[in-house]
């Protein structure tokens, strides 16, 4: 069997599931539709919010950023994790004691106020919509791979699948399909950094073996790695080789933004009480650290294995050269996101860093003229990842699956949190409310089915790798959400006007900070200045400024507040309520 | 622990374990993994080839949220129970 009929059969089978599960816990009523009737456990909780979290940021291209970069995007790592420290300390049980179904709908309720509930709306949709993007960008690396597809018709697929199961199932075929996902996606992200931890280290437990000895040459695994790079003159990959001050934001942006997500917060809404909101965050956090433990240890041995399949005789010696290519080089330069260009005419690939001065000299005495391998693409390196080690063709087909599940999981989990602000928070509390519930579900699916469309024509053009996209809409959530949420339960005093000035500080802020380096709207060559290191304002990426965005929604809502006075007294005693676990709603029973 | 029970206890008492926890947090994450790590590097310690900082970075980090959100949660239970303010 070849390997475009494995792909099909594995990748098939899994999607048969999905909708299989949507089809059979067809949602009836809206509060089942959002919050699957508050009835779900905290382990099962955790898992479906792992598999909604990771998405084809965190499976497709986070190893691949860290693999090329090293130390310095462990930004990513901890990043991504230590958000749910703040989730579970600051802000999970609380919002589940609220007890309401949206986060637009507790800005709008605890700031007693319908402009602060649209403002919440708009802080959603920008930071949503920037995130599926990322997401329809991933897929579409996955599909125009394991389908031997372009691009286009990759991304149609996609949007078809997730308008299938998010649409008729809601939240409830949600929580178990991603259930059901996160099993696909963690198998197939482990299987393959087993064999390869095992080739390289002898060790079974990746995690483990990124630490121990390259049975090969006898050294520790990354001093090799850093020994056989400096030989090509890249940096090492242990070292810190960007600015520190930029790292500390990223890393600091990055964790804010996951506490603010409107998508991973509405899963603390399904949980049956206060108690499980913090259990269901440190469950979640379990599953996710399954992943990322793994993540930089497949990062690292890719790297390794890239440079040892090009030099297989040492780095002193001659590359290999185009007719000896491995298979999977070929296979992936049929996409385009990997491409070769044999500028000394020598038949051999030449790969090393051409943009060092120091090792200008002895890339002469080599007789290089260029680094050969001209594209390559930082997605394409998990799903190359099992090629690259060598293994068995169904373990190439199982990381297919696991891509697609992670970036569907993630885009159906972002798709539910668009539909509910617009059909719950803009027309049913704002614009029309007297719609009866039928008429606010089947608008909740019309939303659906209008951001699927826009996500898709979004995705045909992304603005960078699917991680840094989606890092893009962390500091968005950083700037806006999460400081509006932590003051409404952790401040008595901040008031609506603190909450809105807050906000739209936060988001035109971080906004203008993007769109000057990225681009009006993402839209390519309208930004005002080239993204490179050396226009950033004091070294601080447009991937990290959302840190900074936080600061200034939190001093901009502080100073209004102290501008303006008290919210009334009935307020101060809600949140007075919200601080204490007893009198929550139980489960909703329908 | 005082014989304090009212609300405004329970969230102080709150507020307190946060802090700690946040401290926790803050250091094995931006302090031994980034600010530190030059620091850290100094000591004749290392870890698979590696400066403590670096694991810190790609694991270390990881494993002590788990460790913190879970001590936060038996910690809430209990001083749940004690203000007698859990859920029934």
């Amino acid at each position: 069997m070849d390997q475009f009929t494995l792909n099909l059969i594995v990748v098939g089978a899994s999607f048969a599931l999905y909708i299989g599960i949507a089809i059979w816990a067809r949602a009836g009523t809206t509060s089942d539709f959002y919050t699957a009737s508050r009835g779900v456990n905290p382990i099962v909780n955790g898992a479906a919010t792992a598999a909604d979290w990771m998405s084809a940021a965190s499976f497709i291209s986070m190893a691949g950023l860290i693999a090329f970069v090293g130390y310095g995007n462990s930004s990513f790592l901890m990043g991504w994790t230590g958000g749910y420290v703040l989730l579970a300390l600051l802000l999970a049980p609380y919002l589940r004691k609220f007890g309401r179904f949206t986060v637009p709908e507790f800005i709008g309720d605890r700031f007693y106020s319908q402009s602060a509930r649209i403002v919440a709306v708009i802080c959603l949709l920008t930071i949503s919509i920037t995130y599926v993007i990322g997401q329809m960008a991933g897929a579409g690396v996955a599909f125009s791979r394991f389908l031997e597809v372009d691009n286009t018709t990759g991304l149609l697929i996609a949007s078809g699948v997730v308008f299938m199961y998010a649409v008729m199932g809601g939240m409830k075929g949600i929580t178990y399909t991603q259930l059901a996902q996160y099993c696909v996606l963690i198998t197939a992200y482990t299987i393959p950094a087993v064999f390869i931890s095992i080739q390289l280290t002898g060790n079974p437990i990746p995690p483990l073996g990124l630490f121990s000895t390259h049975a090969e040459s006898g050294l520790p695994l990354l001093t090799k790695l850093d020994q056989v790079l400096v030989e090509l003159g890249f940096h090492d990959y242990t070292g810190l080789h960007s600015s520190m001050l930029n790292m500390f934001l990223f890393t600091m942006s990055l964790m804010i933004g996951t506490a603010g997500l409107p998508h991973v917060i509405i899963r603390f809404f399904t949980v049956p009480k206060v108690s499980d909101a913090r259990k269901s965050a440190g469950w979640a956090l379990v599953f996710i650290a399954l992943l990322y433990l793994t993540a930089p240890a497949v990062g690292a041995m890719a790297r390794l294995n890239i440079v040892t399949t090009i030099f297989p005789n040492g780095t002193a010696e001659q590359p290999i050269e185009y007719s000896a290519r491995p298979d999977w080089m070929e296979t992936w330069a049929q996409t385009g996101l990997l491409a070769f260009e044999d500028k000394n005419g020598d038949g051999r690939i030449q790969y090393y860093n051409d943009d060092s001065e120091e090792f200008a000299a002895t890339a002469a005495e080599r007789g290089w003229e260029g680094n050969e391998i001209v594209t390559f693409n930082r997605d394409i390196l998990v799903l190359a990842n099992p090629e690259i080690a060598q293994l068995p063709g169904w373990v190439i087909a199982l990381i297919a699956a696991g891509g697609l599940a992670a970036a569907l999981s993630t885009a159906a989990g972002l798709l539910l949190a668009i539909s509910s602000a617009i059909s719950h928070d803009l027309l049913k509390s704002v614009l029309m409310p007297g719609i009866t519930d039928k008429q606010e579900l089947r608008a909740a699916r019309i939303s659906m089915a209008f951001a699927i469309a826009v996500a898709t024509i979004l995705g045909l053009n992304p603005p960078g790798f699917a991680a840094q996209v989606v890092a893009l809409a962390f500091g968005l959530a950083a700037a806006t959400l999460f400081p509006a949420l932590m003051m409404g339960i952790f401040s008595k005093k901040m008031n609506q006007k603190g909450a809105i000035v807050g906000m739209l500080a936060g988001l035109t802020l971080t906004l203008l900070y993007i769109f000057t380096y990225l681009g009006w709207f993402f839209i390519p060559d309208t930004n005002m200045l080239a993204n490179t290191p050396d226009n950033w304002l004091f070294g601080i990426s447009p991937l990290s400024i959302g840190a900074i965005g936080a600061i200034v929604n939190f001093t901009a809502a502080y100073i209004t507040m102290k501008l303006t006075g008290e919210p009334p007294a009935h307020i101060q005693e809600l949140v007075e309520s919200i601080r204490v676990p007893r009198g929550a709603e139980g489960a909703v029973d329908h | 622990m005082t014989n304090d029970r009212t609300a405004s206890a329970y969230w102080k008492a709150n507020i307190r374990i946060i802090l700690i926890c946040l401290v926790i947090w803050a250091i094995a994450s931006f302090g031994f993994a980034i600010l530190f790590r030059p620091m850290l590097a100094e000591l004749p310690l290392t870890f698979g080839g590696v400066d403590l900082g670096f694991w810190f970075a790609q694991q270390g980090s990881i494993l002590v949220f788990i460790g913190l959100i879970f001590y936060y949660t038996w910690y809430m239970n209990r001083l749940d129970k004690e203000f007698d303010v859990d859920e029934k």
